[in-house]
């Protein structure tokens, strides 16, 4: 049995032990879990809100990924923009994900538009640092042998850029996905009109631990079929070339 | 197919800011069309950075190099073997042939590959290749552009002998099948001598041409101890700056 397999069987032997040493209402057991996101399910609110969250979650990943990846090529190409802007990359890095979201907020109102752009504004700096550093990395010897050979730039770019970007990509997509998965759920909880994070801090009113694990046990899945659906097969497909098969 | 082009190298000045003193001043060198010229000289001397102004990667410099009335930097592409491989190691032995030129068709690639001795290996990364098998891919690239000129820096550095005698006939039968001008860099007279009809010694800081021999034509034996001779009795200094 694969050990990828095992993990989460693990997980849930311990999940268990566990939930046998508190009382249930603190602690419930995974089968607990299992039949509230079963009944959950069955209503129909749970996949409501998770879709309204993976919307949101799709939305803002999609768009940081372009933003980010634009301006990280920008930067990593062109040294003058990077000194001119690199300050405001590490000020983005680390303003705190909640003081964006409270200010939008404020400007925005609780909107759709407030919650999406302030996962973007906290995503789009971590993507434009990972894309910096890939563009600067770049070996200039393919740009020689590009320009030796008159490459024209589409088939530079196909054969020569793409693949050399494809792992930050890849990495910008990974580490982005999971800071998106956390702070789209927090800014859910602070202003929202639904989805997995405003279904939590509703359970969270009632101390309603049972429907809290059912939500995050559900999201936690979704995104676990996202990784190995997704992302892995993405990544094995990118560097398929370093498979040895001598 | 028609004979390669003519060259006509008229450098005033090529300097690196690192360097205290330009790597050429007044440097001028035709070179015949359809000839086979061999650039020999110390490491640091500038011959890969000649090469790469004659492709035309290297356009900082003052003073023109003009392929048969061409400027270098418009010109068509020369087929050029760098000093290593240097093969996209996310593509295939084939893929890499094609990559440098759109018209190319697997099957052109996959003939060139068995020129070079690599029938079979059509599928293989460059990983999976040995350095003399990369080297091959490389040499097969260069003539998949069906160059007119042909642009090599030190392409056999690094191989084992006897893979050296066999890529060079390989490199030798290329070439009289193209009738392609080649500008050979290396610093190894004996290469110099098997495979140029004429041997430039370049030497000093700024580089200077220190002799101009013809050689008895490809293949020939006696040029490599005249250049071996020369090198002696002048006894170039090598730097240390790879350029």
């Amino acid at each position: 049995m694969p050990w990828e397999l095992i993990s989460p069987i693990l997980l849930l032997v311990v999940w268990q032990a566990l939930a046998m040493l508190f009382p249930g209402r603190l602690f419930p057991t995974p089968i607990a879990v299992a039949q509230q996101i079963w009944t959950a399910t069955v209503s129909g609110k749970l996949l409501a809100d998770m879709a309204k969250t993976l919307t949101r979650a799709g939305i803002a990943f999609a768009i940081s990924m372009g933003i980010g990846i634009a301006i990280g090529i920008v930067l990593g190409r062109i040294r003058l923009a990077d000194r001119l802007f690199s300050t405001w990359v590490i000020i983005g890095l680390n303003l705190p994900a909640i003081v964006i979201a409270i200010v939008l907020y404020i400007w925005l109102g609780l909107t759709e538009v407030a919650l999406i752009l302030a996962v973007i504004v906290n995503k789009v700096p971590l993507v434009i640092a990972t894309i910096r550093e890939g563009v600067r990395s770049f070996s200039r010897d393919y740009d020689e042998l590009a320009r030796a050979y008159r490459m024209p730039l589409g088939r530079r770019l196909r054969l020569i850029f793409v693949p050399q970007l494809t792992p930050y990509v890849l990495a910008a997509a990974r580490t982005g996905l999971s800071l998106i998965w956390k702070i789209v759920l927090v800014f859910e909880v602070l202003g929202s009109d639904g989805g997995v994070g405003f279904r939590i801090s509703e359970f969270f009113q009632f101390f309603d631990i049972k429907g809290i694990l059912a939500y995050t046990t559900a999201f936690i899945l979704v995104v676990l079929v996202f990784e190995y659906g997704i992302m892995r097969p993405l990544e094995r497909s990118a560097v398929k070339w370093r498979t040895d098969r001598s | 197919m028609a004979d390669g082009p003519q060259l006509n190298i008229d450098i005033v000045a090529k300097r690196f800011a690192v360097l205290p003193v330009p790597l050429m001043v007044d440097l001028h060198l035709e070179v015949a069309a359809a000839s086979v010229v061999a650039l020999v000289g110390p490491s640091g001397v500038g011959k890969s950075t000649l090469l790469r102004m004659i492709a035309g990667i290297d356009t900082d410099f003052a003073g023109t190099i003009v392929i048969d009335g061409v400027p270098a930097a418009t010109a068509p592409p020369a087929g050029f073997v760098f000093q290593d491989a240097r093969l996209l190691p996310w593509l295939t032995a084939e893929a890499n042939i094609r990559a440098v030129r759109e018209a190319t068709t697997p099957a052109e690639a996959r003939d060139l590959l068995g020129r070079v001795g690599l029938a079979g290996y059509e599928n293989a990364y460059p990983h999976e290749l040995s350095g003399g098998m990369q080297r091959r891919v490389a040499l097969a690239r260069a003539f998949s552009v069906n160059p007119r000129l042909l642009l090599l820096d030190e392409p056999f550095v690094s191989l084992d002998r006897h893979l050296v005698t066999e890529v060079q006939q390989v490199f030798l039968d290329l070439v009289r099948d193209t009738s392609a001008t080649v500008v050979l860099v290396t610093h190894l007279p004996e290469d110099a001598a098997r495979l140029a009809d004429r041997a430039i010694l370049l030497t000093g800081q700024p580089a200077r041409i220190i002799a101009d021999i013809v050689l008895p034509g490809l293949r020939g034996t006696r040029g490599a101890a005249e250049i071996s001779r020369l090198i002696d009795e002048i006894a170039l200094p090598s730097s240390e700056t790879a350029l």
